[in-house]
């Protein structure tokens, strides 16, 4: 894991006073509200329904135990004893008071966190894979890529006043698990065909919001080595031609989309042609520090299989099924990747309690080389799990009530916080995903229906993702009700898609019988070993929309 | 209205001129839209600057450059940061004279203003009044180095540190 040196923690500590300083000059009318709005946003403080709200920035999703205590620590403190990871890996604090936010900061930087620029129209809080240095699929680790736009992106003084906030996702892997598509910026490590050297394929122009976009791509391969120089380039054009008069089309999707992808990257080429790399981009070596943090840990030597997880297995069908759903193959034998699902029955999906975080952190520190990641599914993961640890794991997990084995599947839903708590939301969204994995809540018949990814968004601005949803769910106010609008076909992975809607929208109480009526569909038309989404990709949208217009005329 | 520049309060020897007709105005501030017809009318002695929206494209201000003394850039708010590429590819260019921001920025932009090639900030009453100086000197000093290289940020890059640092390391201690 990255460590900060001398210059990282001296610049969060003085972000931190800045901070301070800001608080202090609103408070003394030096800055008018509308002045300091933009400025707290940029430090991660929101106004939200019942109070205000901190977003803490988990840089591409990647945490050690101290910091999760931490996190335990200040959630029992100044909150409620619960935090909720988001669907960008940070995690926020729903009832903080702002006059606590400097001392929250302060205990942050005491281990190398903080909440720069997890809002605000600035780069935000940088993504990536969270198989990250651990999956068999990846071509190159992506978190010193990620690392170095943190750093890159912080503060920066051409683009912190950008038209709108600007969403950068890496991954080194085959499959995209970081959602790069719908990304401002995805970029994606890959082998370039001829020289063999990893490159950069940059795509621009995704994201979700009102206006789903999918990314475009405008470099098939950039070297390395040009990366902030053509991220600069990016920006530049970005900050320069994004539209400033509307905020619904002021994102880059817009910008790439009016003037074509072809345009666009035209502009781009040209910016870039005239910058001077060597003077903008970090050194070989420096790229080789940040680097050398991510070093695979001291990995044991183990049999490609476990005997004692096997035997374990054998006489526990309950533990079997939590690994067969719960683990992905790691790429050292004897190792497995374990996700641990935040979406038991009855809770709000990604909310944590502070003694579930310290009964994590415990298991991480003592069975995954310390370390941790967030899912933009708000799941967390150890990453790197002795196969013959699971069954000792399991049990502790069983007790902190973490141990539910639904990952991937029709009950791991990914929700924003809706109504609930957002000031934004039009309806919402935690009961719905509720009432869904109720309905669903036999453990069985989810594995029966088998990978099935349902998002719920309470607003068009679609922080539940609900447009890549194999099924997404939009929550929105028509005069005064709240009325779901179903979306199918969508697709978060290199396939990205965006959904497209099925019928008109549902009333609260009528949407886990439409999710009933289409997973009826998929489980009647399904070939042998056939997925929901390429079920749905195989027969078209034409035999869900029969299914669902019944929901629709039942409810009448 | 009240200038600063980088170590604080400064005299504003610029007088702005609505029309063209500049007369024999020493130092001319003169409107975009009047910018060609005031140059054809500039005197040996006199210097020439203009105003600009912030949404003038670069190319189409390339060709005067050689001929101006002070670009001021105005931001219609302190969030429209479009201001801060403009000032870049100004200097990229080569441009050696004075870059003003012009609006109402706040004091936390000062050092980001310093950063992109501005020289100077051009605040209205309301803002200069809320702000006063001691603010801006602070806000100016808020981050000892940052990370972006190229910002004219000599001596306080994060990462040419560290690069002077490990040429300074003996070989073994890398």
């Amino acid at each position: 894991m990255y460590r900060y040196d001398e210059f990282d923690e001296r610049f969060v500590r003085e972000r931190v006073a800045q901070f301070t300083d800001q608080v202090a000059r609103r408070l003394d009318g030096s800055l008018t509200e509308d002045e300091f709005k933009p400025l707290r946003l940029k430090n991660g403080v929101y106004l939200q329904l019942h109070a205000y709200m901190l977003r803490i920035a988990i840089p591409y999703g990647t945490l050690n135990s101290r910091q999760l205590r931490q996190l335990a620590l200040i959630g029992e403190k100044y909150d409620r004893g619960y935090g909720h990871f988001t669907t960008r890996q940070n995690l926020q604090f729903n009832w903080p008071k702002l006059r606590d936010v400097p001392e929250i900061l302060g205990l942050l930087a005491d281990v190398e966190m903080h909440c720069i620029q997890t809002s605000g129209n600035c780069i935000r809080n940088v993504t990536a894979d969270h198989f990250a240095g651990v999956a068999r699929d990846e071509i190159e680790d992506p978190r010193p890529t990620a690392e170095l736009i943190r750093q890159w992106s912080s503060a920066h003084p051409e683009f912190s006043y950008l038209p709108r906030k600007f969403k950068i996702a890496v991954t080194g892997a085959e499959a995209d698990r970081a959602v790069i598509k719908a990304h401002d910026i995805g970029l994606r490590l890959r082998r370039h065909p001829d020289t063999h050297e990893t490159c950069y394929e940059i795509s621009v122009g995704g994201g979700l919001g009102r206006t789903p976009m999918i990314g475009k791509v405008v470099r098939d391969y950039l070297p390395k080595q040009d990366l902030l120089a053509y991220l600069e380039a990016i920006m530049r054009v970005y900050n320069l031609e994004g539209r400033r008069d509307n905020k619904y089309k002021a994102r880059v999707k817009i910008l790439v989309h009016e003037i074509g992808a072809e345009e666009f990257t035209r502009r781009v080429e040209a910016e870039f042609a005239l910058l001077d790399g060597p003077s903008i981009n970090a050194d070989p070596e420096e790229v080789a520090r940040i680097a050398a943090y991510f070093a695979p840990p001291r990995y044991d030597v183990l049999p490609a299989v476990s005997n004692t997880l096997e035997a374990a297995k054998a006489s526990n069908p309950a533990f079997a099924r939590w690994v067969e759903v719960n683990t992905t193959p790691h790429k050292i034998p004897g190792y497995t990747a374990l996700t641990i699902s935040l979406k038991p029955q009855g809770q709000a999906p990604g909310d944590a309690t502070s003694e579930q975080m310290r009964a994590v952190a415990d298991l991480a520190e003592r069975y995954s080389f310390d370390e941790l990641r967030v899912t933009h599914a708000q799941n967390l993961v150890l990453p790197h799990v002795r196969q013959r640890d699971l069954y000792v794991i399991w049990q502790q997990l069983g007790e902190a009530g973490l141990a539910t084995a639904n990952v991937g599947l029709v009950t791991d839903i990914i929700s924003c916080p809706g109504l609930d708590y957002c000031a934004l939301a039009t309806a919402r969204s935690i009961p719905i995903a509720q009432a869904i994995q109720s309905r669903f809540a036999d453990e069985a018949r989810q594995r029966e229906i088998g990978p099935l990814g349902i998002k719920i968004s309470g607003c068009i601005n679609a922080c539940g993702h609900h447009h890549v949803g194999h099924i997404g769910i939009l929550g929105l106010e028509k005069r005064g009700i709240e009325s779901y609008q179903i979306t199918l076909g969508g697709d978060a992975t290199e396939n990205a898609a965006i959904g497209e809607i099925l019928g008109p929208g549902l009333a609260a109480e009528e949407v886990p019988d439409a999710i009933e009526r289409i997973v009826g569909v998929y489980l009647a038309a399904r070939s042998e070993g056939e997925s929901f989404i390429d079920n749905v990709r195989r027969i078209g949208l034409a035999p869900f929309k029969a299914a669902f217009q019944e929901t629709a005329r039942a409810a009448a | 209205m009240p200038l600063l520049d980088r170590n604080g309060n400064a005299a504003d020897r610029w007088t702005r001129s609505e029309g063209a007709a500049i007369g024999n105005i020493p130092a001319a501030l003169v409107r975009w839209e009047v910018l060609a017809e005031a140059l054809d009318a500039q005197e040996p002695e006199q210097v020439i600057g203009v105003l600009i929206p912030n949404s003038v494209a670069f190319a189409e201000l390339a060709s005067f450059l050689p001929r101006l003394a002070l670009v001021a850039i105005a931001f219609p708010a302190y969030a429209d940061g479009r201001g801060f590429s403009l000032a870049r590819q100004i200097r990229r260019a080569g441009f050696a004279g004075e870059i003003r921001a012009s609006g109402p920025l706040v004091a936390d932009q000062f050092a980001y203003a310093l950063s992109c090639g501005f020289d100077t900030i051009e605040l209205p009453e309301a803002s200069a009044a809320r702000q006063p100086v001691e603010q801006w000197l602070h806000a100016r000093d808020a981050f000892s180095h940052t990370y972006q290289r190229g910002y004219r940020a000599a001596g306080r890059n994060i990462l040419d540190r560290r690069r002077a640092a490990r040429a300074a390391a003996p070989a073994a201690g890398r």
